[in-house]
């Protein structure tokens, strides 16, 4: 019973916590390519503390919704958080949580677009509606990728489908395929840079950026905490995909997850920094090919059977 | 050998989705080093003559001379882009995903590859083959056609390889051959056709007079 507490109190201390500071190792692979100092690991802690002790001003022309998004948002990626395994068994985990868990990140999401237009400028309507055509692509590969794992592992919890134990088949063409799909998912989620490009202030290109233009102090700052947990739980969904949790509790294996989370980060830096933005014409195309990979993983697994 | 055999496929799905011909041309390059390296994989040796042999000229003809007559053709027609495929590349990705689907769901209905190769390389095959297909036919160049036509001789290479095993040497360096004086047939046609029409667009080789028409 305690061991229990102490699990569940590391998991929440560690989707609580931890998030921020890969965008700090984000940034600073960038400045590294650039030829820059960039800015400390821990500026986005700073930049939080920052907006939090703010105080908020909402548009005259907003409704309840713009209070609303950002709590929701937020509560909908710490629950999905709470399902998807770190380090051991997820805290929550029953047959099926891999739905649950794709349609929170998609409530969420739905909450954002709602607040987006809430607001009723132009500019964010446009992000909405890009975020919502990206997503109905990026979704169906996403989908497309779970149900393949279900089928290779033959269960539908996600925290059955990450243990592996010893026969993880890391080489497995169809192990590597999704992880290049779920890489693709990752970066089109988070909006990072082959997709969006996080940094740019410019209405015409944004799609995220875009939708939550009219959120000041804590708001932001609890979307800009979201963001990160979601760039988080991504990173830790691709990365458990090559190097799955080892089903231990101890420092050892909190230090391994921070690794190879961190060598995710590292991994879009680098693309971040040698990817130049896509034309948004061109988004499309990617995320079908994206899906086309992933039903080839399909195929290869079922054609395969389990392993 | 699995990973060759998804290299293959994947080229084949980037073909449909990639709209520069110079990286078409390259992609197509690989496709035709990954399928010339799969017989020596498959019999894991290199000690047979007749394998190296076939291996090393399937590697000449369909990685290093085809792509250096397809890019000499691009260059003396001076085209960059595939411009307007009839059907559009993203419909042309959901449809090479279709056809993916198609090849695998139907590996009952169809012979199983022999030993040394996994049984996914029928599917493999037969979805190289249609992708081919649909290249040709849903392409507008000239040049694109001719690409198409080679991701189809590739998928038969494929299918004769894992099914019939081993041909003669003979037979298959007559192949080669042909298909290698075909291509270059067809990029001095491409040239030609571009000389006297100054485009290679299939589509209104049929009109007479088409140039005049398109200029009013």
């Amino acid at each position: 019973m305690v061991s229990e507490l102490l699990k569940l109190t590391g998991h929440l201390a560690i989707l609580l916590l931890i998030p921020p500071i890969f965008l700090g190792i984000i940034a600073k692979t960038k400045a590294f390519f650039a030829g820059r100092k960039g800015p400390p690991l821990l500026q986005v802690y700073y930049d939080l503390f920052k907006l939090f002790c703010k105080g908020g001003v909402d548009s005259r022309s907003a409704s309840f919704m713009i209070r609303l998004a950002p709590g929701i948002v937020l509560s909908t990626l710490l629950m999905a958080g709470l399902l998807l395994p770190l380090l051991y068994e997820a805290p929550i985990h029953f047959r099926g949580d891999l739905i649950l868990f794709a349609y929170l990140l998609a409530l969420g999401r739905f909450f954002t677009i709602l607040a987006a237009l809430d607001v009723g400028s132009s500019f964010e309507g446009m992000g909405a509606s890009r975020e919502a055509a990206f997503s109905a692509f990026s979704e169906l590969a996403f989908f497309m990728a779970l149900v393949t794992l279900a089928v290779m592992t033959q269960s539908t919890s996600l925290s059955h489908i990450f243990q592996w134990g010893n026969t993880h088949p890391t080489f497995h063409p169809a192990v590597v395929l999704l992880f290049i799909s779920f890489f693709l998912i990752l970066l089109t989620e988070n909006s990072r840079m082959p997709i969006d490009d996080p940094n740019t202030h410019l209405e015409l290109t944004m799609i995220h950026e875009v939708m939550i233009l009219d959120y000041s102090g804590p708001d932001l700052g609890l979307i800009l905490y979201g963001a990160t947990l979601k760039l988080f739980l991504f990173m830790a969904l691709t990365a458990s995909l090559l190097w799955p949790p080892t089903g231990l509790f101890g420092f050892q294996e909190i230090g391994y997850l921070l690794a190879k989370v961190a060598g995710i980060a590292v991994v879009i830096g680098v693309v971040e920094s040698v990817k130049s933005r896509l034309r948004l014409s061109k988004i499309p195309q990617l995320l079908v090919a994206n899906l086309v990979i992933t039903t080839l993983a399909l195929l290869i697994t079922v054609l395969g059977g389990p392993i | 050998m699995d990973w060759l055999l998804i290299g293959i496929i994947l080229s084949a799905f980037f073909l449909l989705g990639f709209s520069r011909l110079s990286s078409c041309i390259y992609i197509v390059a690989l496709q035709g080093a990954m399928l010339s390296a799969l017989p020596l994989l498959a019999k894991g040796s290199f000690q047979e003559l007749h394998i190296v042999l076939m291996s090393l000229g399937t590697f000449a003809i369909k990685a290093v001379a085809m792509p250096f007559l397809l890019t000499r053709s691009i260059r003396e027609a001076s085209i960059r882009q595939e411009v307007e495929p009839i059907v559009s590349l993203h419909l042309s990705l959901f449809a090479g995903g279709g056809i993916a689907v198609l090849a695998f769901s139907s590996i009952k209905a169809l012979p199983p590859a022999l030993p040394p190769f996994s049984p996914m390389a029928v599917p493999v095959a037969l979805t190289v083959v249609l992708i081919g297909f649909f290249l040709l036919v849903s392409r507008t160049k000239a040049i694109t056609q001719v690409i198409g036509f080679l991701v189809l001789e590739n998928g038969v290479f494929l299918f004769g390889m894992n099914l019939v095993g081993d041909f003669p040497a003979i037979v298959e360096m007559g192949v080669l051959l042909d298909l290698l004086v075909g291509i270059f047939v067809m990029g001095i046609m491409i040239y030609h056709i571009n000389r006297t029409f100054d485009h290679i667009d299939t589509r209104v080789l049929t009109a007479l007079q088409e140039s005049e028409e398109e200029t009013e």
